[in-house]
C-alpha cells in the first residue's frame, strides 16, 4: 500500500463523519459558516496528524497497558499547543470555536487512529494516514458548512475578506437550517446521499468484477 | 431561584445533546435499545456530577494558586480518566452485580465530550462550588432525558417504513433534528 492510497482512503471510503460517524459533535457544533468549518477541519488535521507520528514514534517504549491514558495525554497537550497558538495569533478563530476547540481532545477518531494505525505503522506512513483522515474531516466540515451557510443565509464566506453574496441580499432562508434541528437534519440527508453514492460504487465494481470474470473465462475457453 | 433557574436551564434549555451537540457518539450509539439508555444516562449523571466537584477541587486549590490555569484540558482529561478506571475497579471489586450492569457504560464514559466539557464551562464561568455541583448534575439529567427519549422514539422507528437508503444513521439524525425542534421551543425562557 503507498502513501497515496493511505492517504486517500481517508477522504471517502472511511471518511470520519459520513462513513464512520466519529466525532460528530463539532460537525453540528461549528457549521452554521464555511469559516468556523474550515477553520476546525484543519485544527482537527493538524492535532491529528502530530498525534499519529508522535504515537508512532513512542509507540515502542509505551507499555501495552496503560496505552490509552498515555494517548490521551499527547492528545491534550498538542491540543493544548494549538490553543495556545491560536488564542496568540489567530484570536478570533479562538473565540468562535471556544469550547469546541477544547473537546478536540476527545474526539473518537483520533485515538481510534492512533490505536489503529499508528501503533502499527511507522512514521512517514502514520502521518500521511492522519494527514488523510484529517482531510477526510475538513472536506466533510466544509461540505457541510457550505450548504449550511449557503441555503440558510445565501452568502458563502461571511465573516472574512472573501465574503460572496451568492444569492440576492433579500433572500430569506429558512433559518432552521442554521439552527440546531437543521445541523442534524442535514447531516442526516447528507449521510443517505453518501450512502446512495457508495451503492453505486458497489454495484459499478460488482458489474466490472463479473465483466472480468466473464472476459476470463472466455480466454480459458480458447 | 438562583440554583433552581441553573438547573432548569440545564436540564432543558441548554440541554447538552440537543442545542450544544456535545456527547453525540453515546447518544447515537446507544439509543438503539430503550434499557441501555436508562443505565447510560444514570451513569453519565452520577459520574459527571462527581467528576466535575473533584474538578472543581483542583482548578480552584492547584491550578488557580499555581498560575497553571493554560494545563486545564491535560489535567481534566487525566483527572477524569482516573476516577473512572479508579470507579471501575471498585465497583467490580465490591459491587459485582453492579458492574454487571454498567461496567461496558464506564469505559465509554472515560472519554466522553460531555463529561470533559462540563468541567470546562464550569472552570471558563467561574462558578461556585454549589453552583458548578447543580449545573453538572442538570447537564447529566439533560443528556439523560435526550437519549431516553430518543430511544423510545427508535423503538417505534422499528416499525415504519424507512427509503432504504437513509436506514440506520440517517434516519436517526432527523429524527433527532425533530426533537431538536421541539426542544427549541425552550430557548429563551431562561436567559444564560
Amino acid at each position: 500500500m503507498n502513501y497515496w492510497d493511505i492517504f486517500k482512503k481517508g477522504i471517502f471510503e472511511m471518511n470520519p463523519i459520513f462513513r464512520l460517524a466519529l466525532s460528530l459533535c463539532p460537525a453540528l457544533a461549528v457549521t452554521s459558516t464555511v469559516f468556523n468549518a474550515l477553520g476546525m477541519g484543519l485544527c482537527v488535521m493538524v492535532v491529528i496528524t502530530a498525534n499519529n507520528m508522535v504515537v508512532s514514534l513512542v509507540k515502542n517504549f509505551v507499555n501495552p497497558k496503560v496505552r490509552v491514558p498515555v494517548f490521551i495525554t499527547i492528545i491534550a497537550t498538542i491540543v493544548t499547543l494549538i490553543i495556545l497558538i491560536l488564542e496568540a495569533y489567530f484570536p478570533s478563530v479562538y473565540k468562535e470555536l471556544g469550547l469546541y476547540l477544547e473537546l478536540v481532545v476527545v474526539f473518537a477518531i483520533i485515538l481510534a487512529r492512533a490505536e489503529v494505525f499508528a501503533m502499527k505503522n511507522g512514521v512517514i506512513a502514520s502521518a500521511f494516514d492522519g494527514l488523510g483522515m484529517g482531510a477526510g474531516f475538513a472536506v466533510a466540515m466544509l461540505f457541510i458548512g457550505a450548504f449550511r451557510e449557503l441555503f440558510g443565509t445565501g452568502t458563502i464566506l461571511s465573516g472574512t475578506s472573501m465574503a460572496l453574496q451568492v444569492f440576492p441580499q433579500s433572500y430569506n432562508g429558512p433559518m432552521i437550517i442554521i439552527l440546531a434541528p437543521g445541523a442534524f437534519m442535514v447531516i442526516g440527508l447528507m449521510i443517505g446521499m453518501f450512502n446512495v453514492i457508495g451503492e453505486y460504487q458497489d454495484k459499478q465494481a460488482a458489474k466490472s468484477k463479473a465483466a472480468s470474470q466473464l472476459t476470463g473465462q472466455r480466454s480459458e475457453a480458447v | 431561584m438562583e440554583y433552581f433557574t441553573l438547573f432548569m436551564g440545564a436540564v432543558v434549555v441548554n440541554n447538552f445533546v440537543l442545542t450544544r451537540f456535545l456527547g453525540l457518539c453515546i447518544f447515537f450509539g446507544v439509543s438503539k435499545s430503550l434499557s441501555a439508555s436508562v443505565g447510560m444516562g444514570m451513569a453519565v449523571a452520577s459520574i459527571l456530577t462527581v467528576s466535575s466537584a473533584l474538578a472543581w477541587i483542583v482548578y480552584n486549590f492547584v491550578l488557580v494558586p499555581y498560575d497553571l490555569v493554560f494545563l486545564k484540558i491535560v489535567v481534566f482529561v487525566v483527572l477524569i480518566a482516573c476516577f473512572v478506571q479508579f470507579l471501575e475497579i471498585a465497583i467490580k471489586r465490591y459491587a459485582p452485580a453492579l458492574y454487571e450492569m454498567w461496567g461496558i457504560y464506564l469505559v465509554l464514559i472515560a472519554t466522553n465530550c460531555v463529561v470533559l466539557g462540563v468541567p470546562l464551562i464550569n472552570a471558563s464561568a467561574n462558578f461556585d462550588f454549589l453552583k458548578s455541583i447543580i449545573n453538572a448534575f442538570g447537564s447529566g439529567v439533560g443528556f439523560a432525558l435526550a437519549i431516553i427519549l430518543m430511544a423510545s422514539l427508535r423503538e417505534k422507528l422499528q416499525y415504519a417504513d424507512v427509503p432504504k437508503t437513509l436506514q440506520g444513521l440517517g434516519i436517526a439524525f432527523i429524527l433527532a433534528g425533530m426533537l431538536a425542534l421541539s426542544f427549541l421551543g425552550f430557548s429563551g425562557m431562561i436567559p444564560l
